[in-house]
């Protein structure tokens, strides 16, 4: 039987998304190594890829003296990151809603959204340079805790 | 067949260039920005153009990709062309249903249903 231990996995890289891409597959791994179920795979997936992006260039705005910090704890059920960039951070209630009749055509503003939508838990802190988003190991778009359909 | 990156194959079929996506990802912003380019000229390579997007290829997506996609349709609606969309799988159509991008876009089951979409 394969080793399914509880796995923290801790990364810190200079804003390049060539940097982040080795962060990206060696959690991704972790996460199929430990049999999550599709959707959470998928959720954990997205939800990474738009944080990652999002420090390294709205965060740090691709300067590559200023480094991404990454945590990701990965149990069985389920998984944790935190993200942190060394940004000028941001205020969360500023982003607009990017699903209003007004702003549909918008090309940008879908990341922070999306992440919320597809993670159990998401806290933004230290002025929102850090964000932490906890995905349950359960169908559904959301891993149960809201309303949709799993 | 039009001169394309290899993350994309496009095909004339009839007045309707259709376009496959042949990577499973549509992440990275180089890659974005590289079929981003190449589907806009496609939108302003003529007057009413008509371009059919196949997604059956790809799993995952990323918001810069949506952005991507919507500027393409700003192009296609400038020329008043028509864009369609299709073979959308149910993980990826969920994105599309959770940003309400649904309702931007026309997206056909299949591939034949978006060629007769076409008016």
């Amino acid at each position: 039987m394969e080793d399914a231990l509880d796995t923290t996995l801790r990364f810190r890289f200079p804003s390049d998304f060539n940097e982040s891409r080795g962060v990206r597959k060696r959690i991704l791994s972790e996460i199929e190594r430990q049999h999550y179920v599709p959707d959470a795979i998928f959720a954990i997936t997205l939800a990474l890829d738009e944080a990652l992006i999002n420090a390294i260039k709205h965060g740090n705005k691709l300067d590559p003296t200023k480094t991404v910090k990454v945590e990701a704890t990965i149990t069985p059920t389920q998984t944790e990151i935190i993200i942190e960039d060394e940004g000028p951070g941001f205020d969360r209630a500023s982003i607009p809603d990017p699903t209003t009749e007004d702003n549909l055509h918008r090309l940008h503003g879908r990341g922070l959204m999306l992440i919320e939508a597809y993670m159990d838990e998401v806290e933004y802190s230290n002025g929102g340079r850090r964000l932490r988003m906890v995905r349950r190991n359960a169908n559904g778009t959301c891993g149960g805790s809201c309303a949709c359909p799993a | 067949m039009s001169e394309s990156p290899t993350r994309l194959n496009i095909t004339q079929i009839k007045d309707v260039s259709v376009v496959e996506f042949t990577d499973n990802k549509i992440l990275d912003e180089m890659n974005i920005s590289e079929i981003g380019q190449t589907l806009a000229g496609l939108a302003e390579s003529k007057d009413r153009p008509k371009l059919l997007l196949d997604f059956a290829n790809v799993d995952h997506l990323s918001s810069a990709a949506l952005g991507m996609l919507i500027n393409v349709n700003n192009r296609v609606l400038k020329q008043n062309g028509q864009l369609r969309l299709a073979n959308i799988k149910p993980q990826i159509m969920e994105v599309f249903v959770i940003t309400k991008l649904n309702r931007l876009f026309r997206i056909a089951a299949g591939r034949d249903e978006a060629m007769r979409s076409f008016e």
